[in-house]
């Protein structure tokens, strides 16, 4: 029960400094992926601010984390445990660009503004849903003939 | 056109990284959106119920912010075949690629990850051309 009620304030937490930044806005992470803009004055270059925001802080915790043999709340950590720059990694990150650069929207900023009550982050959401589950039918799919 | 918001949005950055130190420090979970959410989806992955919760929370931030201001300005295309076209991508690279902006790009790079820094090296670049050949090759 605390684990859950942990992860629901994180999450809480997260979806307010999304609107804090104002990254639950696409037209605000287009505007700062529109490098073209720089020399109008008009590039906003805010979401490079959220990361030097947030990374810092980030660090401390995986900082405090190697101090302890466990989390608090759970057994042990849960790091990735790929180690390796492969073909999935970038040609998934390269998708995902694609994807991100023609709306605007992340996965964070997507889920935020649906509770926005946004129509478009609705179907933007549905479509990700969809996009998720395909990823897990070829994996399936390819897991079967190797 | 959108103004320069360094204040708010450190402050923002500061919130989401405050986050990922917490849920590290009680759960020992990476606080990557695409990995969260994605693997509730998954048939055979147990432990789906503090994802769900916190998937409950990204919703809920609106509603609770709203309290306290007005929430501030959100302009997304109307273009409905744009927002499928860009959400099966999103999803799909996603969880290929391993993680998101939250995953690789800001636990990730924390982490000092080589992986997500070169995750992130390339969503980045991709997402900049992206947005130079819609905007400015085919004026969207």
């Amino acid at each position: 029960m605390k684990r859950i009620l942990a992860a629901f304030l994180c999450g809480l937490i997260f979806g307010v400094g999304l609107i804090v930044s104002q990254m639950s806005n696409p037209a605000k992470v287009l505007n700062f992926l529109d490098l073209a803009r720089i020399p109008s004055g008009h590039w906003d270059p805010s979401l490079a601010f959220v990361m030097i925001g947030a990374i810092p802080v980030a660090a401390i915790g995986f900082a405090l984390g190697r101090r302890r043999k466990a989390p608090l709340l759970a057994d042990a950590f849960d790091p990735p445990t790929a180690t390796r720059i492969d073909a999935p990694l970038v040609t998934g990150a390269a998708i995902f660009g694609i994807g991100w650069g023609l709306v605007g929207f992340c996965p964070g900023p997507a889920l935020t503004a649906v509770g926005f009550g946004s129509g478009e982050a609705v179907i933007f959401v549905a479509a990700m849903i969809a996009g998720m589950l395909l990823f897990q039918a070829w994996t399936a799919f390819s897991g079967k003939k190797g | 056109m959108t103004q320069f918001t360094p204040l708010s949005a450190a402050l923002g950055g500061a919130l989401i990284g405050f986050s990922a130190l917490v849920l590290w420090i009680l759960d020992g979970k990476i606080a990557g959106i695409s990995g969260i959410f994605g693997r509730i989806f998954a048939l055979h992955q147990g432990d789906i119920v503090w994802r769900v919760a916190f998937v409950a929370g990204l919703l809920l931030a609106p509603s609770l912010y709203a309290l306290a201001h007005p929430l501030p300005p959100l302009i997304v295309s109307h273009a409905t075949a744009l927002l499928i076209a860009a959400g099966l991508l999103v999803g799909f690279g996603t969880r290929l690629g391993s993680g998101c902006t939250s995953g690789h790009g800001i636990c990730g790079i924390a982490r000092l990850s080589k992986r997500s820094i070169a995750a992130t090296a390339t969503f980045m670049a991709v997402a900049m051309v992206t947005v130079f050949v819609a905007r400015h090759v085919f004026g969207a």
